[in-house]
């Protein structure tokens, strides 16, 4: 980096005449420019920060209109709530589980598409079809599932006709299959952008590379493993922090899907924090709870921006 | 047997492979649609039918024209593009000001900037929702258009800042500044000159911004209460909790809420594909 800015030194010559005139002016020109957006930041962002920190503090907050500083009551009552324990659990497997997935199909399907044994036809046909995931809101596609997964459903149908099942199985109303359940449509919702991005990242790999490795004498195995991940690294760590964050994130899957049940058994974080704040109305105890979510995906984002930084 | 029939007949085979490793990924990745797509066009009746049908006798579009003769149900199509387009004419009119910024200007904590937008992408909306609440309440927009096209700016606009100033830095610097020799200033060198060539970016993070806000869940469930000021994925919601599962009604409004997406993906999808990409993984 510091080599390039040697060769090329910055355009100061058609500065130098108007810097001496009304410098101030001018530097609070590329302000202007920002106002709004700073002023949006600080209203939807910071100040908000701001206020579910203090609710997170306090007692008989937004109901009621004297709230009193509670210290960190709520924040124990959260960390030693059962079910927040369980929300938590259910949301490292739900990442965990929906993460590789999603990196080996999206991988997959980005390696099938880019296969140079194909018509372009084929390969738009295709790339359509596998983006089609993707393009529905996730309200859709739990409606879709629902559908898919009732008792009386066709993916009962198919899997007794296949004999693979006996009898047919309340998928979403199991609480030993739910969590698996909800996790399976979040793969089947979230591939897509992986496979957008490594698609991307595929076709940006130099030819001369896999020439070079053939005149070596590497196998298509070796190829791929030493030549297609180690290109594909920067694109695949991007995406798996993306998708750590998204992931967590995810609410409206589970709410319309299970609404956290069975039994708690596909309770997020997410939806432990909607429920205690719109539906029992606890926003102080929701407010702790969401802190800590924020703290969490803090951690995150902080080797995420690091890991973008670097390169 | 030569070596090069031996070489084609390998060839073929790995074709043969790889022809039936995408049709088995597109039956996982089209057959739930396809299945939407059918169930839309049963009397309800049919739904669960045994053995089921793609394609049932009684063809109609009966679900199609209950959901579009329903006032309530176009209400929340109603809501949703007015949501969704005020949330894109101002994202873009916000991000072009800040991008401008960010690629023609240096300015002290113009990194830090950058990187608070770029870390508000990770902020949880299951956070920020509490506050909202109470923000909104106070300020009188609880259950308002305003209110739910300001909060939706939240995740529209970094991404938008984001991928508007990649645009813009691939543009030469000579374009705009050759304005300036003239004597114009630095606004209307981004309205006369940035703005009309940038038309493909601005189209491609619209594109996304009104997806973004067309699909957006947690704030619209959270920030509205009558079912007058609900958007289409609150109504399709609303369509799973009344009266015994019209599944055929709910397949038939949730296509007709994908419409729009599909519709600006299908005309866009180059572009748009090309822009998301580079913005995420080299934001």
């Amino acid at each position: 980096m510091t080599s390039l800015t040697v060769e090329k030194p910055p355009p100061a010559e058609p500065e130098a005449p108007t810097r001496t005139k009304n410098t101030l002016a001018k530097r609070l020109v590329p302000w202007g420019y920002l106002s709004p957006t700073v002023v949006l930041i600080v209203l939807l962002m910071v100040v908000p920060i701001v206020m579910v920190i203090s609710y997170s503090f306090r007692d008989n907050v937004i109901v009621q209109e004297n709230s009193v500083f509670a210290g960190f009551a709520n924040y124990t009552e959260v960390l030693t709530d059962p079910d927040f324990l369980a929300a938590l659990k259910n949301t490292f497997i739900f990442i965990t589980v929906s993460m590789v997935a999603h990196l080996l199909l999206g991988l997959g399907f980005a390696m099938m598409l880019n296969s140079g044994m194909l018509g372009g036809v084929t390969k738009a046909i295709f790339r359509v079809v596998y983006v089609l995931p993707w393009l529905f809101t996730i309200a859709v596609i739990a409606v879709i599932w629902r559908l898919l997964l009732d008792p009386s459903g066709v993916v009962n149908y198919v899997l007794q006709t296949l004999g693979v099942i006996s009898d047919g199985v309340n998928w979403l109303g199991d609480p030993g299959s739910a969590l698996w359940v909800v996790t399976f449509v979040n793969i089947w919702s979230g591939y897509p952008f992986f496979m957008i991005s490594l698609l991307a990242g595929l076709q940006g790999i130099p030819g001369e590379l896999y020439e070079a490795a053939s005149v070596d004498g590497a196998n298509p195995w070796q190829k791929f493993w030493n030549v297609t991940i180690p290109q594909l690294r920067p694109v695949i760590i991007s995406m798996a922090v993306l998708d750590l964050i998204w992931t967590s994130q995810q609410f409206a899957l589970i709410w319309m899907m299970t609404g956290g049940g069975p039994l708690n058994s596909t309770e997020m974080l997410s939806t432990f924090t909607y429920k205690l704040a719109f539906s029992e109305y606890e926003f102080a105890t929701a407010s702790a709870s969401a802190v800590i979510v924020l703290l969490l995906t803090m951690i995150l984002a902080f080797f995420y921006v690091r890991q973008q930084r670097e390169r | 047997m030569t070596a090069t029939t031996l070489k084609g007949g390998r060839r073929t085979l790995a074709k043969a492979g790889l022809i039936a490793g995408l049709t088995l990924g597109g039956l996982f990745a089209g057959l739930p649609v396809l299945w939407m797509l059918s169930t839309s066009f049963k009397p309800n009746g049919e739904v669960f039918a045994n053995p089921p049908k793609l394609i049932s006798e009684n063809f109609s579009f009966d679900a199609y024209t209950a959901i579009l003769g329903n006032g309530a149900q176009l209400r929340f199509f109603l809501n949703s593009y007015i949501v969704a387009i005020a949330v894109t004419i101002l994202t873009l009119l916000v991000a072009v000001l800040a991008s401008y910024a960010f690629s023609r200007f240096t300015f002290p904590f113009s990194k830090t900037i950058n990187a608070v937008i770029v870390s508000v992408q990770a902020v949880p909306p299951i956070t920020l929702v509490i506050p909202y609440f109470g923000l909104v309440v106070a300020l009188g927009l609880y259950n308002t258009y305003p209110g739910l096209i300001l909060t939706h700016m939240v995740f529209t606009l970094p991404y938008a800042i984001i991928m508007m100033t990649a645009y813009f830095n691939t543009l030469p610097k000579e374009l705009d500044e050759s304005v300036k020799v003239d004597g114009g200033n630095s606004w209307t060198a981004l309205w006369r000159i940035l703005v009309p060539i940038s038309v493909p970016g601005l189209i491609a993070v619209g594109v996304y911004t009104f997806m973004i806000s067309w699909n957006e869940y947690l704030f619209a469930l959270a920030l509205t209460r009558t079912d007058d000021m609900r958007t289409v994925p609150i109504g399709i919601q609303l369509l799973m909790g009344q009266h015994s599962y019209e599944w055929n009604q709910m397949m038939a409004m949730s296509i007709l809420g994908s419409v729009p997406v599909l519709v600006l993906f299908l005309i866009f999808q180059r572009r748009f594909i090309g822009g998301l990409t580079s913005g995420a993984v080299k934001a």
